[in-house]
């Protein structure tokens, strides 16, 4: 066997002052970081919300995070210590042992029994949230490439109120070109009103792919899964706006599909349910209306704003190829019932959603008209509800 | 045995005069040590490909607004990122540092299969290319994500899926390959005295990595196979609409994904336990309890999966099932821990550059797995799924957790391979940049997830924009610090101070009475062990 | 054999298998949901004799029904009832409407989804539109029945159940 040659460890002193100081400053530096985290302890952390479940989950999350930092004291201590006092520089001689049965044991049992008593607190929470039932109201939630649907399934009322609620950020502010507002990326053009001190029952699926529905404050997040129900529950205590993201890589628009959620007292929601319901009562009269050029383009930019402006962009030349450009598209320019059809029904095989049952036909004969006579395009023709409907029925 | 040592004597006389010249040495060799610096390599370019991607991710997330990319484009980035670094680059170094070390310290001329080895290395090439080229196709690459959940990644993914699926097989078929000739080597080359029980961490942990692989990556090779058949042949695995499940995707993909995590982690215990006894000077503590630690954490990664899936709407009881076993997978993680620090505890400790990457392992790793417990707790992992924190916590287990260890192995074993001692002053400027490099990254993560950021998201709400940035900054010094270490080892394979055999005092193990570098062909007779050398 | 063959041989098996039980967990996944009502499914006809059910006049449960067609399929779909109250162990029915909006013919399934989870082992069907495909020409539309009976053991928590069934358009079956 060849005899052994040792290196000795790294010994020149000219290197070892620098080297200790940089890892002195480099270490304050990392301790540094934590300091400006405690004054913001509260913007850091969970929020607690405003329903008995973020509450108790906020607890949770307390409990699981000191249990951490108990154990994280005692493993990094005894490291630190070891480290400062059992080093070779210190003519620190090592001791040869390599077992103890008994601490082995110790250290398995311990730690188990922590875990028992993370476990049943996190099991009595799970049991509540699991109590679904007795609900006073139910809205499904569906998600959309890229927006939210909201509908409020009613017994006393045959109407059922249903709308869609997407991103109402510019895409100004987006692109850098305007400031950003307050409530960037979290902002809708209709967000979810729900009574407080009211058990609400969520009903969630989608209509494409997987989304997650998440409000930070209820404490509530779950996966909208094409064909699955999945169902959850808030009481939220407080009116106020609630705001939070879709959590489930749903393609392009992921990061902007907001949940908005308004709660307000029961009374309150009360009249503006009766107030939708009107809407929807006028939206249906809109249908039979002759609208203006000028109320066609109005409307039209609405709706294109809120449902095509994330593929075709604001200024209808789009990203091709996969969302093509509006401006001259022989589609646009074409004949316009073949281009309403389109909207209608989409492009199998494409990004091109069916819109038919997104929008109703006053609004599909808005963004056709608007698409047909903005960014320059001129078709020269008016689309009128009637016109729609005459082709879907 | 005998038989088997004859074959490789054989072996041994047809090559007796070392590597081919050119190009050929490297196309052709079945060396044990070439095949390992290919994979090295390789694991290492497609570190810095990731790196770019993860750079241009965070570039893009310095501030809010969209600036240098389209959100697709963002998409195509995170999953590549994910994709390149899961299976480019640290399964790859495992795989090469399994190449080198194995034979060595087992006391073996070369691995089993040497053509086999070949073989498995240079299919990686050419997946990788194929997947990547997708980036330049005019449809885009993948942008689904790593786990690429259906129906994103079947009726709504981009054509090139179908190069994305035949690059996975192509992987998949690589890591079989790479992991039987590893078992094979390890259960049948030992030299004669080494015992299960006496084998070096690093190679249990490696057999049983290995047999994870075996278990899980047919079952990725399923999934994708299923995605390919839904997409092309008119399959309904997972659309609901023909009677498939979006959800039963997930179920399929994360019993292969659990396993996998396991798969990146385990073969660094096996390093970080070669690591600390050694500058320590003390033998590791619990060796036993170590071995059985890592075969439970094996065994649990099977039971655990749908713990990724606490969203998606189960029963309660497979809420708490899922629960109970994610939570026991702190109990032999724990053992490990507390042994690596008694292996510490009293010892006579010098900081060289591996150890220093050791020790934020033990550490990183360690506030990586506490984020991990607290993902376990269902009705808390409803308020953290799918959010930095998330992100936070992944990568505080892969990158100060899986890379440090890789990186901690090259620093420990580089001396051996080309025989000279590293710039240590390098070294420790390397670590140190780092170690503030990713913490400063991803240590903010988990308050942007906390605060509410959902990840995968180009773009993101005003509140969350000063985390951003920190963990921005953090990210360009940790990336381009790595490019110290590249010029550190290519300096070291030029030249440098002579490493002798054992390359530092306190190591034990066959692979240091070698000489540095080692022969061509490692041990050309099996080595006698030495109680002295019986797992360091 | 070598020492060497035999290892590789028992590993490629492995291999193998494990490649397989990767397509047996569709069945195997099948098999979990119908036990434990996983995803909600209630796919299946009704094992029991619904009519054979005694009938619990004392306690009433509301019966919600949920309707959407998927992936902007242009058809219309709603129940005749947004919900219903029933005892448990009656046979109820049900009506539900479709209609062919576009102009062209139109295959569709329904899937089937009920919440609370817990329930699904307590909602029986005995006839469903669910159990086939449905053609609608263009402008065609249809009246389908479904016939439900709620099990009495369904645990006396349980107030109401939701059931949702979703359209998907589907490649027609040529037979």
């Amino acid at each position: 066997m060849p005899k052994n040659t040792v290196i000795p460890a790294f010994t020149e002193p000219r290197h070892k002052i620098s080297i200790r100081r940089l890892s002195t400053l480099a270490l304050l530096g990392f301790l540094s970081l934590l300091v400006p985290s405690l004054g913001l302890a509260d913007e850091l952390n969970l929020p607690v919300g405003v329903t008995a479940i973020s509450r108790d989950v906020y607890d949770l999350h307390m409990f699981i995070l000191w249990a951490c930092v108990g154990i994280g004291v005692i493993v990094f201590g005894a490291m630190a210590i070891s480290m400062v006092a059992h080093r070779r520089s210190r003519g620190y001689q090592a001791r040869q042992f390599h077992d103890n049965l008994t601490l082995e044991i110790v250290w398995t049992i311990i730690p188990f029994i922590v875990l028992v008593a993370l476990a049943a607190p996190s099991t009595a929470v799970l049991l509540r949230m699991y109590d679904t039932g007795g609900e006073d109201l139910t809205v499904e939630v569906r998600g959309y490439q890229w927006k939210w649907q909201y509908k409020y399934l009613d017994d006393d009322r045959n109407e059922t109120v249903s709308f869609f609620s997407s991103l109402a950020t510019p895409q100004d502010e987006i692109g850098n070109l305007a400031a950003k507002g307050q409530y960037y990326l979290l902002e809708v053009d209709k967000p979810l009103v729900i009574p407080t001190e009211r058990k609400v029952r969520f009903l969630v699926t989608a209509e494409d792919v997987i989304h997650s529905w998440w409000v930070p404050d209820f404490g509530i997040k779950r996966d909208a899964v094409p064909g699955i129900l999945n169902d959850m529950w808030t009481i939220v205590d407080e009116p106020g706006v609630y705001r939070g993201q879709c959590t489930e890589l749903c393609g392009k628009d992921h990061g902007f599909m907001p949940i908005v959620v308004n709660a307000v007292p029961p009374d309150e929601f009360e009249s503006w349910y009766d107030e939708q319901a009107e809407l929807a009562e006028a939206r249906r009269a809109a249908l039979s209306k002759t609208f203006s050029e000028e109320e066609l383009m109005a409307e039209g930019e609405r709706v294109y704003n809120a449902f095509c402006v994330s593929c075709h962009l604001p200024n209808g030349g789009g990203i091709p190829p996969i969302y093509p450009s509006l401006i001259d598209s022989p589609y646009v320019t074409g004949p316009r019932d073949d281009h309403v059809r389109l909207v209608i029904n989409g492009v199998t095989g494409t990004s091109m959603q069916a819109f038919g049952k997104q929008l109703d036909a006053a609004q599909l004969a808005a963004v056709v008209h608007y698409e047909r006579h903005a960014w320059g395009n001129n078709a020269g023709d008016v689309t009128q509800p009637r016109d729609v409907i005459a082709l879907t029925e | 045995m005998s038989a088997i040592i004859h074959e490789h004597d054989d072996h041994h006389d047809e090559h007796h005069h070392g590597p081919a010249a050119g190009i050929t040495r490297w196309l052709f060799t079945t060396n044990h040590k070439d095949i390992g610096t290919l994979y090295l390599w390789l694991s290492f370019l497609m570190f810095m490909v990731g790196g770019v991607m993860a750079l241009l991710v965070r570039t893009e997330l310095f501030q809010p607004g969209l600036q240098f990319m389209t959100p697709d484009f963002f998409n195509q980035m995170t999953t590549n990122h994910g994709l390149i670094m899961i299976f480019g680059a640290i399964m790859p170094a495992f795989v090469g540092l399994a190449n080198w070390q194995v034979p060595l310290m087992i006391g073996a001329p070369d691995m089993a299969l040497p053509r086999l080895n070949n073989l498995s290395f240079w299919i990686l090439p050419f997946a990788f290319a194929m997947m990547i080229s997708t980036l330049f196709m005019e449809e885009g690459g993948p942008n689904f994500g790593w786990t690429f959940y259906a129906p994103l990644s079947t009726t709504y993914a981009p054509d090139t899926i179908t190069f994305f699926v035949f690059a996975v097989h192509m992987m998949g078929a690589s890591s079989i390959m790479g992991a039987i000739n590893i078992i094979v080597t390890i259960l049948n080359m030992r030299a004669p005295g080494m015992t299960l029980m006496r084998m070096p961490l690093f190679i249990w942990t490696w057999l049983i990595t290995a047999y994870l692989l075996l278990a899980v990556m047919p079952v990725l090779a399923g999934a994708v196979t299923m995605v390919l058949f839904d997409v092309h042949f008119g399959t309904s695995f997972f659309n609901a609409g023909g009677g498939g499940d979006p959800v039963m995707f997930q179920h399929i993909f994360w019993f292969f994904g659990h396993p996998e995590v396991y798969i990146l982690i385990l073969p660094a215990f096996g390093i970080i336990s070669q690591i600390i006894p050694t500058f320590a000077r003390k033998p590791l503590f619990g060796y036993t309890s170590m071995v059985y630690a890592v075969a439970s954490i094996a065994f649990l990664s099977f039971i655990v999966w749908a713990h990724h899936m606490f969203t998606v709407g189960m029963p309660i009881a497979g809420q708490l099932f899922f629960m109970y076993t994610t939570m026991l997978i702190a109990v032999p993680t724990g053992v490990k821990v507390f042994n690596w620090v008694a292996t510490m505890w009293r010892g006579s400790m010098t900081f060289e550059t591996p150890m220093l990457f050791a020790i934020a392992f033990v550490v990183l790793f360690t506030i990586g797995g506490f984020s991990g417990l607290m993902l376990a707790i269902t009705p808390a992992d409803f308020q953290y799924h799918d959010t930095y924190f998330v992100v936070a916590h992944f990568h505080y287990v892969l990158v100060p957790g899986a890379l440090f260890g890789i990186i901690a192995g090259v620093y420990y074993w580089l001396p051996k391979w080309c025989g000279h001692m590293y710039d240590e002053t390098l070294g420790k400027l390397h670590f140190w940049l780092s170690f503030i490099g990713v913490n400063v990254t991803f240590f903010p993560q988990h308050f942007s997830g906390l605060a509410g950021m959902p990840r995968r998201i180009p773009d993101y709400a005003l509140q969350f924009a000063d985390f951003n940035m920190l963990s921005s900054i953090g990210s360009y010094l940790f990336g381009f610090s790595q490019l110290i270490f590249l010029f550190l080892i290519v300096k070291a394979i030029r030249g440098g101070v002579a490493a002798g055999e054992r390359a530092w005092d306190g190591a034990h193990g066959l692979e240091w009475t070698l000489p540095s570098p080692p022969p061509y062909h490692s041990f050309t007779h099996p080595p006698r062990l030495s109680e002295g050398e019986a797992h360091s | 054999m070598s020492a060497h063959g035999k290892t590789i041989l028992k590993l490629v098996v492995l291999v193998v298998g494990m490649f397989g039980f990767a397509f047996a967990l569709v069945p195997i996944y099948d098999l979990i949901c119908e036990v434990t009502g996983l995803g909600g499914r209630t796919d299946g006809k009704a094992e029991i004799s619904t009519g054979d059910l005694p009938v619990d006049t004392s306690r009433l449960v509301t019966v919600r029904f949920v309707t959407n067609t998927n992936e902007g399929m242009p058809w219309e779909f709603y129940s005749d009832k947004q919900s219903m109250r029933v005892h448990p162990g009656e046979t109820k029915q049900a009506d539900f409407i479709i209609k062919n909006m576009s102009d062209r013919g139109i295959n569709g399934q329904a899937i089937p989804s009920l919440v609370p989870i817990l329930a699904t082992d307590y909602f029986h069907k005995t006839e469903c539109f669910c159990f086939t495909q449905q053609y609608l020409d263009a402008g065609a539309s249809m009246r389908m029945p479904l016939l439900f009976t709620v099990d009495p053991d369904l645990p006396e928590h349980v107030q109401s159940v939701t059931l949702s069934y979703a359209y998907f358009e589907v490649p027609a079956v040529t037979s």
